[in-house]
């Protein structure tokens, strides 16, 4: 059945069963990678992307309740790789495999998008879904705090980053 | 594994007489250096081949100056993409703005060993990947100095081009490059290696190479391989380890949307290669796995059936009452000594199973036609892959093609190729490129687990409070009197040889779950078990355990009875090393010096692998309801004379730590009738953000001795 899917910005058009999770939507038919497969099930965070500006899990997300409403992903963040997380996690050089980050920093724009300046408590309850099986914890606590710094610094600019609002 | 050679102690390797350099001239005026050199260790020896000679190609210079360098070895997240250019980018004397990194195939005459396991590319490629760079470096200066008449003794270099202060003369390394790939290179020994003073890549920070990529969603994992007119596969094993399929509704999946073919694959009894199962091959995998949900297989589960957690405890608990089945070491009189103690200690300990869980489920690419293999495959040990896949579907080595990317997690499950095996064998008999990918049920529950174990421990300790006896009873897993893979214990792990009476012995329980090597494997299971109990040892000589530890490793050592070589201690564990971590992490965390709250304590590992040496130091929090909460770790390494990228170091090491709490947490793995119970992340939990110790300081003691690896030994303490 068709849907009309707005990922980043662009209008397309896909033929996909009605449960088919968008997970396997962005990367097998509209070829967008960086949405991870982890699980499948919700637990790991690794497929994180914004619907409507919520982090949601494209695993846990049917193509049908994505359709018309507009959804980034990891490619979609930032026009040119700027967003704050995006410079952040590469200031504080995050990655150890990097599989799981990209989710992790879907996640994180999410809640910076909401909650400019969290707590070491805040980023806790919302990370917690995002498993690093690396373990690069302290690093990504540190990105957060970061890009919370970029994002309020540049908050007089006119334009904002990325599709989290 | 086999290790054959030990990596000498010394801050300076000789290289072989055999080794040499090789130039050929490139498309575009660049130049290629090649170079020969012989492995310093041959750690994984068995799983790929190892000719005498190992040929190895790592620079091109462009024109423009640009140096492009061959990162050979796989990259799953400990930074050797980074770290072996970075010792390239020195000895040639550029600056890294100017190195471009790219990933090689997998070409074991090209490049010699490649492999992500073992903690082995520092020491193994130290000093040889220097000399890459050095001879570059050399050849160079030879092109400057004939092309000014100049002796090469007059010229210098520094950030890529070439000086001649007399003269006042200068050309970069891209204008020189052609004419330098005409020259007869150097011979290897000759060339003087950088003083440490001199270092200006080496010990500073270079962060992720593929940090860009990975930050803005760019493909580079193995999952994220296309090809056109590629199909998807899923390949369902028997839950059973080693069952084999009898038959499956085939006709009924074939029918299903999207399914392209569907059959049978018997497959063989080595459960690291090709075993039975059913392949569903589809259109996308989304329809490959819908259809495998409707897959019915009638299995023959074979005699592993019959094995489960319950069975393999009560085994343990049967052979703890009787003598042990064979004795691993023997040390002056265990049974004498014990009876004269001042106090004796007894306790039984015991870890799970436990899966690597690495975060990209295991896949691979394959494309097979004109009796020709191309594979793509996150893989950690690429060459062995490629033997695998030759192997499972009968061609020559030869016919295959091998490409490496980054890798989503390894841990040592991509240590074994099984992935490999199933889609060459599927790609055989399909005509259309095919992605296998795994499912992360089937990656939890087909995995090559880090094995259990049971040890009962009695130890005394005289009236001056010294330790003079240990015994252990280790009851592992091993069938026909051989331990399966990583079950093993060496006969020189600490605290044998520091101790006058000890004995060691095992017994084996049969076990057909399949085994493997895990992130510093037996350390990750020993260094919990011999630490905890020499922590109990100490209490009972009312001793500090700190300086317990100490006064322990000064007693001179019995003589190594194994060949050492980088796995565990042998003829190179250097007690002075370890004690001085002991005492820099017992400076840096305030060990002994704090009064704490109740339900607060400090508590300390220490333990050396894979040639390194750590410490490490948790304050612990325990709450009413019996939670334990760690607030913060201090851990100390000594892996040498030199950390090559500190920033990546510390972040790894913070990892091992993080990831040594799910090892004790979250990663059990238990079995009933010879198949795993639990499949995903709701049964098996890794280390989550607000778990996590909240600071994890790391420090490296700078010692004399050759660098030496670090993602493995950071883990075990």
């Amino acid at each position: 059945m068709p849907y009309k899917l707005i990922v980043n910005g662009k209008t397309t058009t896909v033929d996909a069963p009605a449960d088919m999770p968008m997970l396997w939507v962005l990367r097998d038919m509209l070829n967008l990678k960086g949405t991870k497969y982890g699980c499948g099930i919700g637990m790991c965070g690794a497929c994180t992307i914004h619907l409507r500006g919520q982090a949601v899990r494209a695993c846990q997300t049917h193509v049908s309740e994505a359709a018309g409403v507009p959804v980034t992903t990891i490619e979609g963040l930032s026009s040119d790789g700027e967003h704050p997380c995006q410079l952040a996690w590469q200031e504080i050089d995050v990655p150890q495999c990097g599989y799981c980050q990209a989710g992790q920093i879907m996640s994180a724009s999410a809640m910076l998008a909401k909650n400019p300046k969290p707590t070491d408590k805040d980023i806790d309850a919302q990370m917690a879904g995002n498993i690093c099986r690396c373990g690069t914890y302290l690093r990504i606590r540190r990105a957060i705090h970061r890009a919370a710094e970029m994002a309020t610094a540049a908050k007089t600019a006119p334009s904002r980053n990325g599709h989290g609002n | 594994m086999a290790t054959t050679t030990a990596v000498p102690n010394t801050p300076v390797k000789k290289l072989s007489r055999r080794s040499f350099f090789r130039v050929s001239a490139i498309a575009g005026g660049g130049m290629l250096l090649a170079y020969y050199m012989e492995p310093v260790t041959k750690v994984f020896a068995q799983r790929g081949p190892q000719a005498p000679l190992l040929p190895v190609s790592f620079i091109k210079i462009a024109p423009d100056g640009i140096a492009t360098i061959i990162a050979k070895n796989p990259e799953e997240g400990q930074g050797v993409k980074a770290m072996l250019p970075m010792l390239i980018a020195e000895e040639l004397d550029v600056d890294w703005k100017d190195v471009r990194i790219e990933q090689g195939d997998v070409d074991a005459a090209k490049y010699g060993s490649q492999v992500a396991g073992g903690s082995t590319a520092t020491p193994n490629n130290w000093i040889p990947m220097q000399q890459v760079g050095a001879g570059a470096r050399q050849m160079l200066i030879m092109a400057a100095a004939q092309t000014w008449s100049v002796p090469e003794a007059e010229c210098t270099t520094a950030s890529g081009r070439v000086m001649h202060a007399a003269s006042g003369k200068s050309l970069g390394y891209g204008e020189l490059a052609a004419k330098a790939a005409t020259l007869a290179p150097p011979d290897p020994s000759s060339l003087k290696l950088k003083d440490k003073k001199d270092y200006k890549i080496i010990g500073t920070t270079v962060k992720g190479v593929d940090n860009a990529k990975i930050v803005t969603g760019q493909p580079q994992y193995g999952i994220d391989f296309e090809l056109p007119g590629m199909l998807y596969a899923v390949y369902q094993k028997c839950p059973t380890y080693g069952g084999k399929p009898v038959s499956a509704n085939l006709d009924e999946i074939k029918a299903m949307p999207g399914v392209k073919y569907a059959f049978l694959v018997q497959g063989g009894t080595n459960l690291t290669e090709l075993v039975g199962g059913v392949a569903v091959v589809a259109d996308t995998w989304y329809h490959a796995n819908m259809a495998r949900k409707n897959l019915k297989v009638q299995w023959d589960e074979g005699p592993t059936a019959s094995q489960s957690s319950k069975g393999f405890a009560d085994a343990a608990e049967a052979f703890s009452k009787q003598t042990p089945q064979a004795t691993l070491r023997t040390d002056g009189d265990f049974d004498g000594t014990i009876q004269s103690a001042a106090k004796v200690v007894e306790a039984a300990y015991s870890y799970p199973f436990i899966s690597h869980v690495p975060l990209e489920p295991q896949n691979c690419t394959a494309h097979y036609q004109d009796g020709k293999l191309e594979l793509w495959a996150p893989s950690q040990t690429p060459q062995a892959g490629l033997q695998v896949a030759a192997r499972t579907i009968g061609v020559d080595p030869s016919a295959i093609t091998m490409h490496q990317f980054r890798i989503g997690g390894g841990f040592g499950r991509r240590l074994t190729n099984d992935y490999v095996a199933e889609v060459s064998w599927i790609a055989k008999q399909v005509p259309a490129p095919v992605k296998l990918l795994w499912t992360r049920e089937d990656d939890m529950q087909h995995d090559f687990y880090r094995p259990g174990g049971f040890h009962y421990l009695k130890g005394g300790v005289d009236a001056s409070g010294k330790l003079v006896a240990w015994h252990n009873h280790f009851v592992s897993y091993g069938n026909n009197g051989r331990f399966v893979a990583s079950a093993d214990l060496g006969a020189d792990e600490f605290p044998a040889r520091f101790i006058p009476n000890l004995s060691v012995q095992y017994s084996l329980i049969p076990c057909g779950i399949p085994t493997g090597a895990m992130r510093a494997p037996r350390s990750n299971a020993i260094a919990f078990v011999f630490q905890s109990f020499i922590d109990e040892l100490a209490h009972a000589a009312g001793k500090d355990p700190l300086q317990f530890r100490l006064d322990l490793m000064d007693n001179q050592p019995l003589a190594a009875t194994s060949g050492g070589g980088g796995r565990g201690p042998g003829p190179e564990f250097v007690a002075s090393r370890m004690q001085g971590v002991l005492r820099e992490v017992r400076k840096n965390s305030g060990w002994g010096t704090k009064t704490l709250a109740k339900g607060r304590g400090m508590g300390l590992g220490c333990h050396f692998s894979h040639l390194g040496y750590f410490a490490a130091v948790a304050d612990l929090q325990v709450s009413p309801d019996k939670k334990i909460k760690v607030n913060k770790i201090w851990i100390v390494g000594d892996i040498g004379s030199q950390v090559i990228n500190p920033g990546p170091a510390e972040n790894l090491s913070q990892g091992a730590a993080i990831e040594g709490m799910s090892h004790i947490m979250g990663y059990e793995i238990t079995f009933e009738k010879g198949a795993a119970v639990q499949s995903n992340f709701v049964e098996v939990q890794p280390v989550r953000m607000n778990q996590a110790a909240p600071e994890i300081q790391i420090d490296f003691l700078v010692t004399e001795y050759s660098p030496t690896g670090l993602g493995e030994p950071a883990l075990p303490p």
